[in-house]
């Protein structure tokens, strides 16, 4: 078969030259312009995940330590740091894993606890916190506690060890003499496990009936309601605040 | 009968027709799905491959103490510039005041911590919470839609990463993120982010700030296998993700969020 180029008159043929060029030619600038390996395993550069894995590591990992440092281990192990990981304090350490002459830091300065345990309401209840103005003043943390496994001088006595706020709003209440327990009734295993044993709250009306109903055999400076007819679909902690009491 | 016969010469055409497509189409077919297994095995590092992982994030507000190491480590781990405005991780603290006003504030990205702060007399707090915020690492990416290169995409195993030899510093992601989790690196003058510690992961290891979280309150795990830290946090919290109205599928899962956190 005979190709029909001759048959086509001159100025078609040179257009198909120009333009056949002008295609090609950004087809050519891109095959230039995009890294070869790119659209592998999608839209973008493979070697980009490469790349990304190569930097280089800082903070080894808490499993590394557990290898050599035995004795500190065994003892935070036990104590309620046993789920602060080293690198936490004593900073990054994989230089210090490759090189034993480099040692990480160990702070033993005041300031460095605060950063977790100074009071901010913020913070979630019963996470242990200082005052650390008020709290032996000057003198570093590790002087009474072992970092590694932490105790207070004793277990939180009174709630307001960990419920600050709630026992300061308390202090300003006509209720202030009354003990938490009165109302809460308290499991002990809630000084451990604040979160998984609750404290309870009174859930019937007479409870708070038993000072302030009319009949009520109490101290007549007692503001007092009619508990058969006042507000009778409600608990009482419902509307009023138990620990700041408004009602006159 | 007549015309049955010829209903049947039609049938029989189109069940031929169809048997010869199928086999033609065969080879095709079966050298795609070849081509597709070849692609779901791509060995990074040691023995890692990311087409079987699929990785996610939970914090525990509740846990949150504020202590700022997360942000802190984030930044050695990662070389981020120290200057207060660069964070791949920070967090922030939400207080809620009796009057309905909500303060958010985060100085230097709790690197150093939070300091006590005094409010004025009278405002009382009803409620007070640490949030920390990272990149959502979204299953459903803005910053990947809007890349006019291809610079910032999702690996296979879900990470959101960033090219940083290919991005033209454009800030189209930065304005797309609606979290707020992309900069610009001031030395490289490229996006930047959080790459879930993509490094570190494929070691088999977790990211800094979950390791470095002295109270749990950060997860780290795969979404889509049974047997992880992640999918058991999930079934044991109700979770929320952030601003979930924009369809963006965050892959960053809080429990105990708040409403008013954004």
């Amino acid at each position: 078969m005979k190709l029909p180029w001759r048959n086509f008159p001159e100025q078609i043929r040179r257009l198909i030259v120009v333009w056949s060029f002008l295609i090609i030619l950004p087809f050519f600038i891109r095959s230039l312009l995009i890294p070869a390996d790119f659209g592998k395993y999608g839209h973008f550069r493979a070697s980009a995940v490469e790349e990304a894995i190569a930097k280089e590591m800082k903070y080894a990992g808490h499993a590394i330590c557990y290898d050599c440092h035995d004795e500190e281990v065994e003892s935070k192990m036990v104590g309620v740091h046993k789920n602060v990981n080293c690198e936490v304090c004593h900073g990054p350490a994989a230089a210090h894993v490759e090189d034993d002459e480099i040692k990480p830091r160990a702070p033993r300065e005041r300031d460095s606890c605060p950063l977790c345990h100074e009071y901010l309401s913020s913070r979630p209840t019963g996470f242990p916190q200082i005052i650390s103005d008020s709290h032996e003043p000057m003198k570093a943390c590790i002087s009474c506690h072992d970092p590694h496994n932490p105790r207070g001088k004793e277990m939180a006595k009174e709630c307001g060890g960990c419920h600050a706020e709630i026992a300061s709003t308390k202090s300003l209440s006509k209720h202030v003499n009354i003990p938490c327990e009165k109302c809460h009734e308290t499991p002990e295993l809630h000084k451990l496990q604040p979160r998984l044993h609750l404290p309870g709250k009174p859930s019937k009306r007479e409870f708070c009936g038993g000072c302030h109903d009319v009949e009520a055999d109490s101290d007549i400076a007692i503001p007092r309601v009619e508990l058969a007819t006042h507000e009778e679909a409600y608990v009482c902690w419902q509307c009023h605040y138990p620990h700041l009491p408004e009602a006159e | 009968m007549k015309t049955k016969a010829k209903n049947m010469k039609r049938r029989k055409f189109v069940q031929k027709m169809l048997l010869s497509l199928t086999a033609l189409s065969m080879p095709v077919v079966l050298t795609a799905k070849e081509k597709l297994k070849q692609l779901q095995k791509w060995i990074l590092g040691k023995d890692y491959n990311p087409f079987d992982h699929y990785w996610g994030m939970g914090i525990d507000i509740n846990k949150c103490i504020g202590c700022g190491r997360c942000a802190a480590a984030c930044k050695e781990e990662n070389d981020v510039p120290q200057a207060p405005f660069f964070f791949r991780t920070w967090v922030e603290r939400y207080r809620i005041f009796h009057d309905g006003e909500v303060r958010v504030d985060s100085p230097n990205g709790a690197v150093d911590g939070f300091e006590k702060q005094n409010i004025e007399k009278g405002k009382v707090t009803i409620r007070s919470f640490f949030v920390p915020k990272i990149c959502n690492h979204c299953d459903n990416p803005p910053c990947v839609q809007v890349c006019p290169v291809g610079a910032t995409f999702k690996t296979p195993d879900g990470v959101i990463l960033v090219d940083k030899d290919y991005c033209i510093g454009c800030r189209y992601c930065v304005q797309a993120c609606p979290y707020g989790a992309r900069f610009i690196n001031p030395i490289s003058k490229t996006a930047d982010k959080c790459t879930f510690c993509y490094h570190r992961v494929v070691q088999g290891l977790v990211p800094a700030c979950v390791e470095m979280c002295p109270t749990q309150a950060r997860v780290f795990g795969e979404i889509k296998k049974k047997a992880s830290p992640l999918v058991r946090f999930m079934r044991h919290h109700k979770i929320g993700v952030l601003k979930p109205a924009l369809n963006t599928e965050p892959k960053v899962y809080y429990a105990n969020l708040d409403m008013e956190v954004n």
